[in-house]
């Protein structure tokens, strides 16, 4: 982490005050991940203990689609890829790479989003609704919640194509970058813990 | 367009609660006449509400603390004097009102008038212990201000519209369900602890930064004061049990708010997740209430003891073990729901462990004062009797520790008997001994200690009077939160925890006393050294009340208590040749705008005036825009500004260096530096 952290702040700053200062900000950003990290630790601990309380609902195995899953996970992973790109061009000091891999997450963003809510309104339009069961509850809020996370983050990505625009690649405006990075990378181990503890063993 | 709001909300259905909510009322007026007729509206706006400076907000923290403080202790004598007289009757709270009381008296203590407290003591202190000029993230520490001071603020308002929560502070379902209570005060109650207890997170990764990246040059860990230790770990406590809170809040508001199913008792709900999930944060909270005070306890024994604290190693040991202890004993608050013989054992044995670390502390304390030459100073006073009645709540936490013991003691007033044994003598005490230890680094002048002696006096044996009684009323089988009883030989016993009740408050008063006398006769208690108790740290090196920037120079740390360390190789009063620009945060008002949204928000959420949240939350995410694109958030005291501060410092404390004729400066020739061994 230190190692990753360093270097980063390192082709970031040049001043050495601001070095430290980045390193602060970058250093505070991990552990808000840490602590954003334990709200999804007992939302999933709270998802599996409830996992089998389907009352009078459906279960998982009714109402998950792997291949649905698939494709969200593809989009999901995919938009990593481009905002390491991204950062990759934010290195090289390429604006407007930066701004076009970005535009390239949000599109990937945007349509993971779309499926979810789609295989949201399914369920929902089929009974299954998070006021039916204790399983529903938590399976909406847990999955809901990485949901509003991503969406947040493609905020966060346009305001960043912002301050690009406006500022160019100053060394705050990388630092914010490299850090949305860092959250949107996040994301991503949040979705890969949710698709093997929710829609795997759901469907098995 | 306002929801559930009607007239109905405000408070006319008893005497009682319609006097609280003058009280209320009448509080806030006064403030503001009183501000309004000093005509400081303005300094106020631009000197504290919008203050980034650590020191400012501190002193902001622990004034709202001490009015919460007085709120909360309105709730208790109240409490106790219902229970006084209401035996074979109904006394003088209806049900529903006692209930508010004893659930709003909890949640205050521990949300508004503890952690407000403890944080703005951390504030004032740590960054000068570690000879830094402010926190890592100065505006930061702002917001998490004004998003405690905005969960304040709902707790206070519930007096006036609507009604408080009444399943008590630990809001347990399925009493806290839509099903049981219907009405806004659980929702008051969510919405004060989710918006605090944001910023708590906050503050706790803003210290966790601070403390490990901010600290002078030869500061090394082991090197670290210990009230800098244990807010160290306090701080990884914030950051990692507070989520927890906010994740158990945010399932019953969806459970309320939603018809989810989390913790109801039908649709495949789980209550006994709540009680985990609760107490998943609430045992670390109370290592973050209590492990601060264990600092300054440590602190000030030293420094009256006139020695290095004894076993400092086994100190910062015993600490860093309790702080990781305390995440793997949650169980223990609920015994009784039936978890299996193993599981409770388990819990039972690392409960037990806890004392181990704890009893460490305590003889370290003591061997610190063995052959000192100890300084009876009240802030000594509120140690020792810490020492003395904080042993006594340890050993009955072991019993409770026990659980076929806990079977017989729960929810039992012996339980709040113990838990206001750990919390009023162990972090209480320390918080005031810290108040009148630090009172003189935040305003330049020390407090009256004859009134401090006797706030002491007061509170201690009103404490013992108040629940002493409470361990026995638990053996005779009284459960907490009787509204009546028909056992009349419990009754005596309930008239002598009421009489100590008003010696409490005969001891907050002579607080209240203490601080007004101070400020009459401050010209005669100048701090002009900034050091007046020959302290050992470093935040004793600054001028009291200390520059913008701390340190005009950031010292060079050589040893454990480093000014003391200073002082003895007779650097501690020499000054720089020359000065440097410092840059330091601009005040800012989007933390105060951030904190008002945030109330709005949860009031709007509260009385379900959904376009109002709405509006709340769009206008938060556009200061946020706003306060991300400013790059432009700093600015410069220069050198000449530094040096002019430092030599008028220079000038009052008599202590001017011999290689500066100070005639340029209008000062006295000859002066010679003076070194404080």
């Amino acid at each position: 982490m230190s190692q990753a952290e360093s270097s980063a702040s390192t082709v970031l700053a040049s001043d050495h005050e601001e070095t430290l200062d980045f390193e602060a900000r970058e250093f505070g950003f991990w552990l808000y991940l840490m602590s954003d990290a334990i709200i999804f630790a007992l939302l999933f601990a709270t998802y599996v203990v409830m996992s089998q309380n389907i009352a009078a609902g459906p279960s998982g195995k009714m109402l998950f689609s792997l291949p649905h899953t698939m494709g969200e996970t593809f989009l999901l992973l995919c938009s990593s890829l481009t905002f390491g790109f991204a950062t990759l061009a934010a290195m090289a000091r390429q604006n407007s790479r930066v701004i076009l891999w970005l535009i390239v997450t949000i599109a990937l963003g945007i349509g993971f989003v779309a499926m979810e809510l789609s295989e949201f309104s399914g369920m929902i339009a089929a009974g299954a609704t998070p006021q039916v069961s204790g399983f529903l509850s938590a399976f909406f809020t847990l999955v809901g919640t990485h949901g509003l996370h991503v969406s947040f983050g493609m905020f966060g990505i346009l305001v960043m194509m912002g301050q690009i625009l406006t500022k160019g690649l100053t060394p705050p405006v990388l630092s914010r970058l490299y850090r949305l990075g860092l959250f949107w990378h996040f994301l991503d181990i949040v979705w890969i813990a949710i698709f093997s503890v929710v829609y795997l063993p759901g469907v098995l | 367009m306002l929801g559930k709001l009607t007239i109905d909300a405000l408070p006319l259905y008893s005497w009682v609660a319609m006097s609280g909510a003058a009280v209320t009322i009448l509080g806030g007026l006064a403030a503001f006449i009183l501000v309004t007729y000093l005509g400081a509206w303005r300094s106020m706006w631009t000197q504290w509400l919008t203050s980034v400076d650590h020191k400012r907000i501190g002193i902001m923290y622990i004034v709202l603390a001490l009015v919460m403080l007085v709120r909360g202790f309105v709730d208790a004598i109240m409490m106790r004097a219902q229970q006084a007289f209401s035996l074979n009757s109904e006394g003088y709270l209806p049900p529903e009102h006692f209930e508010q009381i004893f659930s709003s008296h909890g949640t205050i203590m521990i949300f508004f008038m503890a952690m407000p407290f403890l944080t703005g003591l951390i504030n004032i202190v740590v960054p000068q212990q570690i000879g830094a000029r402010d926190v890592a993230f100065p505006f930061l520490n702002s917001v998490s201000f004004w998003l405690t001071a905005a969960g304040a603020g709902l707790v206070l308002i519930s007096l006036v519209i609507g009604k408080f929560s009444q399943a008590g502070w630990t809001g347990y379902p399925p009493y806290s369900g839509i099903a049981y209570s219907p009405g806004v005060g659980v929702d008051y109650w969510i919405w004060a602890l989710l918006v605090s207890g944001i910023g708590t997170t906050l503050t706790g990764i803003n210290f966790i930064v601070t403390i490990l990246k901010k600290r002078a040059p030869g500061m090394k860990l082991m090197r670290m004061p210990l009230f800098t230790w244990t807010t160290l770990c306090v701080s990884i406590l914030m950051t990692f049990s507070f989520p927890a809170l906010t994740v158990v809040g945010v399932l019953l508001g969806l459970d309320r708010y939603a018809g989810m199913h989390f913790f109801t008792n039908g649709d495949g709900g789980n209550m006994m997740n709540f009680a985990n999930l609760l107490w998943i944060w609430g045992h670390p909270e109370v290592y973050i209430l209590i492990l601060p005070a264990f600092g300054i306890y440590s602190e000030v024994v030293s420094t009256f003891s006139g020695k290095r604290l004894f076993g400092y190693e086994s100190l910062v040991y015993a600490t860093a073990a309790i702080a990781i202890l305390s995440f793997t004993v949650w169980l223990h608050h609920f015994f009784t729901m039936g978890s299996s013989a193993n599981v409770n054992a388990f819990f039972g044995i690392a409960t037990m462990v806890i004392a181990v670390p704890t009893g460490v502390k305590v003889f370290d304390w003591l061997f610190t004062m063995y052959r000192g030459r100890i300084v009876f100073h009240p802030s000594m006073y509120w140690t020792m009797g810490f020492m003395v009645t904080f042993v006594i709540g340890g050993m009955t936490g072991v019993m409770l520790a026990l659980p076929p013991a806990d079977y017989l003691m729960h929810n039992s007033t012996f339980l709040v008997a113990h838990f206001h044994n750990m919390l009023i003598p162990g972090a209480l005490f320390g918080y005031f001994a810290g108040l009148n230890y630090w009172f003189p680094k935040a305003f330049g002048f020390t407090l009256n200690e004859k009134w401090g002696n006797r706030a002491f006096w007061l509170w201690i044996s009103g404490f013992y009077l108040a629940f002493m009684p409470l361990y026995i009323l638990g053996f005779m089988g009284m459960s907490r939160r009787m509204e009546h009883y028909n056992v009349p030989e419990w009754q005596p016993f309930l008239l002598v925890a009421a009489l100590g009740a008003v010696l409490v408050l005969l001891g907050i008063v002579c607080i209240g006393v203490q601080l007004l006398v101070s400020v009459r006769d401050r010209k005669t208690a100048m701090d002009i050294t900034g050091d007046p108790w020959n302290g050992r740290t470093l935040e004793w090196a600054t001028a009291s009340p200390p520059a913008p920037y701390n340190f005009a120079v950031i010292p060079q740390v050589e040893d454990i208590d480093a000014f003391a360390d200073m002082k003895i190789r007779g650097v501690a009063d020499l000054r720089p040749t020359q000065y440097e620009d410092i840059h330091m945060p601009k005040n800012s008002a989007i933390g105060i705008l951030l904190g008002g949204m945030a109330f709005v928000l949860g009031f709007a959420m509260v009385w379900h005036i959904w376009w109002l949240a709405i509006a709340c939350l769009a206008g938060a995410l556009l200061l946020l825009i706003i306060r991300s694109s400013d790059d432009d958030n700093e600015f410069t005291i220069t050198a000449g500004e530094v040096e002019a501060i430092e030599i008028q410092r220079s000038y009052t404390t008599h202590k001017i260096a011999t290689d500066r004729p100070m005639n340029a400066s209008g000062l006295p020739d000859g002066q010679t530096m003076q070194g404080r061994v």
